[in-house]
Formats: structure tokens, C-alpha cells, sequence
């Protein structure tokens, strides 16, 4: 179970941000998580809660964009199902993963003192 | 400040990120990596499940080629078993005890080479925490990933564990002597399942105890290492270039 360290990394990430622009507190976090990326959103989303209290994440909302698996022939473009050879029927190429393996911090928001 | 009743309430400011979460474990395996190149070190995380022969296999090269100068850091949670295992078929090995941790990341690695000797290898194995999930999300800074897939774990791990084969450059299939006792198992149907999830399926049959498979997984090694060692090859003279009976 490593989606704690993932949210650890994340928190650190969210920590260094909010002391840069001296943040009193982080609202909300968006995140894109692929469905190949091998972290699990649910057990992330559990992991978070259980690290943000008494952080200067404590309350933020985090809202997870699962990202879809997808392959295709890097020549002819078609898409390659997964689950099927990964191999171009047509042109007996590799396919390349197109998305689907990313672990992405998008956007945080956080309340910024006006000064 | 709230800009129209000016109540004192901080404004929300959203931040665009648009990064990894790992980045830093990404820059830290860059620079295990710079390290391995700048030392002429083929540097192999071996992974797979636990029991599926990993040490075995790593056993097995060091009789095959008593030439090399093999190295190993060997992940676990508890005990430095695989360690003295690996130490006395001849690879010198540091333990790295994750206690809980299902993983190796990059500064565990790093940490660990700190205090050995890197110089004095030709192929560094870092042997994974055995586990067919976790490990593959951590870059360690290696130049290949190696995937230890025993017979006897059933031909549909792959697909069942997609993002740690899809990331294997080479899958060493172990226990291949026992394929005789498992009767509906065969190499074929672990190949099928292997072209479903790397668009590039490599495999090699392998047994430990048979030593099949050995000679051509040391050969994979002997072609991974040509490009990083083309240039060390000449300060490192010539001592391992042994004779073979």
C-alpha cells in the first residue's frame, strides 16, 4: 500500500507551495490520477484523510480525475483496446501508451493573504 | 482581501501545478542514475512477487559467470537473509530493511549505495521488496526493470498486474524445471498473457536450479551493459575478461 507515501510526496509538494506564498490555508486540491499508474484512488482519497489533520491541509477537498487507459499504433494512430495484443494489427508495430499512467498534482487552491 | 464588502476574508487563489507528485523521487533516481553511467554500472531493478525466485536467479548468474563483479542491494522488510544469501554465492550485497514500506524509492537506494562501493561492480541488482504492485509506481534511477515471474504463480499475473509488467524491459519466467508438475501451465499461455500488457513482450525461461535460461540471460546483461561500459572498459583494464573452459 503505497498510496500513503504518494500523499506524503503530495503533502510535502502542497506544504513547500503554501509557504511560498505564505498560505494560511489549503482549500482544495485537484489531482489526475491514470488508471495505469498503479495508485489507487480510493486508498489515496483514505490516505489523505488520515495525513491532512492538523496540516495546513486540514478541510481541503480533494477531487481525484481518474485518467482512462489508452493505446494505440504510433503509426497508423488506430487505438488498441486494452487487454488485446498490444501490437498494430495492421502495421505489426508496438502500441504506445497514450495516457493513463499519470500521477498529477493539477491545481491547488489555497487562501492568500491580501497584502 | 474580499475585494467588494473588504471583510478582511483571504482570497482563494487557485495555483497551477501541472506536475508529477513523485518529481522528487524522479530527480533523485536521475541522479542514482548519472551516478550508475558516470561509474560504468549496469544498474537492474529486479522485481516480482515474493518467493518467485529473485535471489535464486541472482544465485545463479554469480555461479554462471564467476568473471563479473556483481552487486546487489537486496529490499526487504525484516532480516538481511537474501543479503548474506547473495554475499555468499559471491555478489556483495547491502540489505535495505524497509520495515514497513512495500518499496524501494530512490533515496533508499541512494542512502544505501553511500556506504558501499560502487566503482568495483559491473552490474548492480537492486532486488526489490517483493510485491507486484508498489515497486513499479518508484523509479530508483536503474537503467532496466526486471521482472521475476515464477510458473507456479499462474500465467495470468501479467494482466492481472498490468502496471508492473508494462514496465518490465525483460520477464525472467522462474521454476521453469517444475513445469513438468503443473499440468494446463505452459510458457505459451504466460507469452499470451505478456503481449496483452508490454507492447514489446520480452521473456526468458529461466531455472535456478537447472541453470536452462541462465546462458541467455546473461547474454540480455552482457548487451544491456556494452553502452555503458564501451567507454569504462579502458580504466578498467582488462582483469575480467577470463577464459571459459
Amino acid at each position: 500500500m503505497h498510496e500513503y507515501s504518494i500523499v506524503q510526496s503530495l503533502m510535502n509538494r502542497v506544504e513547500a507551495e503554501a509557504a511560498e506564498r505564505r498560505a494560511t490555508a489549503v482549500k482544495a486540491l485537484t489531482l489526475r490520477i491514470g488508471e495505469l499508474s498503479g495508485v489507487e484512488p480510493v486508498l489515496l482519497t483514505t490516505a489523505f484523510e488520515t495525513f491532512v489533520e492538523k496540516t495546513i491541509c486540514e478541510g481541503a477537498t480533494l477531487s481525484i480525475i481518474r485518467v482512462p487507459v489508452s493505446w494505440a499504433c504510433p503509426r497508423c494512430e488506430r487505438s488498441i483496446v486494452q487487454g488485446a495484443f498490444l501490437q498494430c494489427p495492421e502495421c505489426s508495430v508496438p502500441a504506445t501508451l497514450r495516457s493513463g499512467d499519470e500521477i498529477i498534482l493539477e491545481r491547488i487552491e489555497m487562501e492568500v493573504p491580501d497584502v | 482581501m474580499c475585494d467588494t464588502c473588504g471583510c478582511g476574508d483571504p482570497d482563494v487563489v487557485p495555483i497551477e501545478i501541472q506536475d508529477k507528485i513523485l518529481a522528487g523521487n524522479d530527480r533523485q533516481a536521475a541522479h542514482n542514475r548519472e551516478h550508475f553511467t558516470a561509474h560504468g554500472v549496469l544498474a537492474v531493478n529486479l522485481m516480482g512477487s515474493p518467493g518467485a525466485g529473485k535471489t535464486a536467479i541472482l544465485e545463479a548468474t554469480a555461479r554462471a559467470d564467476r568473471s563479473l563483479r556483481l552487486g546487489a542491494l537486496a529490499g526487504d522488510l525484516e532480516t538481511d537473509h537474501d543479503a548474506q544469501r547473495l554475499e555468499a554465492a559471491g555478489i556483495r550485497s547491502v540489505t535495505i530493511n524497509t520495515i514497513s514500506a512495500c518499496h524501494l524509492d530512490a533515496r533508499l537506494v541512494h542512502d544505501a549505495l553511500h556506504g558501499s562501493s560502487m566503482n568495483a561492480h559491473d552490474i548492480l541488482f537492486i532486488e526489490n521488496v517483493g510485491n507486484l504492485v508498489c515497486p513499479a509506481v518508484y523509479d530508483l534511477g536503474q537503467q532496466f526493470n526486471v521482472v521475476a515471474l515464477s510458473v507456479t504463480e499462474g500465467e495470468d499475473k501479467p494482466v492481472k498486474y498490468p502496471v508492473m509488467f508494462r514496465k518490465a524491459d525483460l520477464v525472467l519466467i522462474t521454476k521453469v524445471d517444475l513445469l513438468p508438475h503443473l499440468p494446463g501451465m505452459s510458457i505459451e499461455k504466460i507469452a499470451d498473457s505478456l503481449a496483452r500488457v508490454m507492447p514489446t513482450p520480452r521473456f526468458i525461461a529461466v531455472s535456478a536450479l537447472s541453470g536452462q535460461g541462465v546462458a541467455d540471460w546473461l547474454a540480455w546483461l552482457a548487451e544491456r551493459r556494452r553502452p555503458a561500459h564501451a567507454e569504462a572498459d579502458h580504466s578498467h583494464g582488462h582483469g575480467r575478461h577470463h577464459a571459459h573452459s
